[in-house]
């Protein structure tokens, strides 16, 4: 053989590439690196590790031509973990049982206003700036966490890798500018501020709210969990025939 | 861990089955969820193997959004034909979300207060 070096390794790529192995191994590495670079950064919202992680992985199949769909037949062993996940939800949601039963009413009736407004709000600015049927429908479950929000994507006939990336990056814009938005709003109570940032932001906006106190955290997390579950009884009802009066 | 793994996936199946007998609009799993959570609160509350189980799948939640996030490779085009009314929702709602769901919330508290 008298390949030069490069091809060699470009070889041993292609077939490597064509094993489940290195989209499995290449996930765990990019989000490891992510997590370790989001330390570094002091736990910042910008620094997500999500979105650090994909932008890698984005770069470097991009760089070597590898298919998406390569990748996932690895990466898909990740992604059935989703599943299980989101029925393990229901226990950081049975924790906050008694906050709930405690002021039921008032965090029903806000979660409902918040639910609507954060979907609603969404495709209709969407839809006024013209974006099309389908980037509304990915658009529209974007403040639900991320595994119950693709599922809500994949019924309406969205797209559920584009809703994965708008759901992250709606938790990080809670998360970093809620604060500044409180302070607008001379808004001080911590279970109101956490409720909120859960309800606009799941899981990141509830990272940054366990990062202000524990109070906070505990309403977010509760507003996120609920919000998961109203919204995706809600929108599969609402949305075709919202979309069908818009035109 | 065994047990709680089977359980979870055994709740799973059910939302899927569940969704599909009545082609409900609703994910599977979220519908798993719900009668977990109905079962936990009938039960009085998860098992030390399943709350250890779930903690572990959830303290790395943001790890099984990274393939289907890659996944935005596939709509690079969409997103340079559209960025502008998709960023221009995202920041709108995103704030409007948290002042409505805020002020309504604050609002109704202020109302039981006086009442009480």
């Amino acid at each position: 053989m008298n390949a030069a070096p490069h091809q060699t390794l470009g070889e041993i790529w292609v077939y490597l590439a064509a094993s489940p192995l290195l989209g499995l191994t290449l996930t765990l590495l990019a989000y490891q690196g992510a997590v370790w670079l989001n330390r570094r950064c002091g736990g910042h919202p910008l620094a997500n590790p999500v979105l650090l992680a994909v932008v890698v992985l984005v770069a470097l199949l991009a760089a070597t031509g590898t298919p998406y769909q390569t990748y996932f037949d690895g990466a898909q062993f990740v992604h059935f973990l989703l599943g299980p996940a989101t029925v393990a939800l229901a226990i950081p949601l049975y924790a906050q049982l008694d906050r709930l039963k405690r002021m039921a009413g008032p965090l029903l009736v806000a979660l409902l206003a918040g639910s609507l407004t954060a979907a609603l709000s969404a495709v209709l600015v969407g839809k006024l700036l013209g974006a099309s049927d389908a980037t509304l429908l990915s658009l529209a479950p974007k403040s639900v966490t991320t595994p119950i929000a693709m599922g809500i994507a994949e019924r309406l006939g969205g797209l559920p890798s584009l809703t994965a990336v708008l759901v992250i990056l709606t938790g990080i814009l809670g998360a970093v500018g809620a604060q500044g938005l409180y302070a607008l709003m001379k808004c001080r109570d911590p279970a109101v501020r956490g409720f909120a940032l859960g309800v606009a932001s799941h899981g990141i906006g509830t990272a940054r709210a366990f990062q202000v106190g524990e109070q906070a955290g505990a309403f977010s997390a509760l507003a996120m969990g609920l919000n998961g579950l109203l919204t995706a009884a809600l929108l599969p009802w609402l949305l075709p025939p919202l979309l069908r009066w818009l035109g | 861990m065994l047990a709680a793994i089977t359980l979870l996936l055994l709740f799973q199946l059910a939302g899927e089955a569940i969704v599909l007998f009545f082609a409900l609009p609703v994910p599977g799993p979220v519908i798993g969820m719900g009668l977990l959570f109905a079962a936990l609160a009938l039960r009085g509350g998860p098992s030390p193997a399943l709350r250890g189980t779930a903690q572990n799948l959830l303290q790395h939640l943001s790890l099984l959004f990274v393939p289907a996030g890659v996944g935005v490779m596939l709509h690079a085009q969409r997103m340079a034909d559209e960025w502008l009314p998709i960023v221009v929702a995202l920041v709108a709602s995103t704030f409007l979300t948290i002042a409505v769901t805020a002020l309504v919330l604050r609002l109704l508290r202020v109302h039981e207060d006086e009442q009480t």
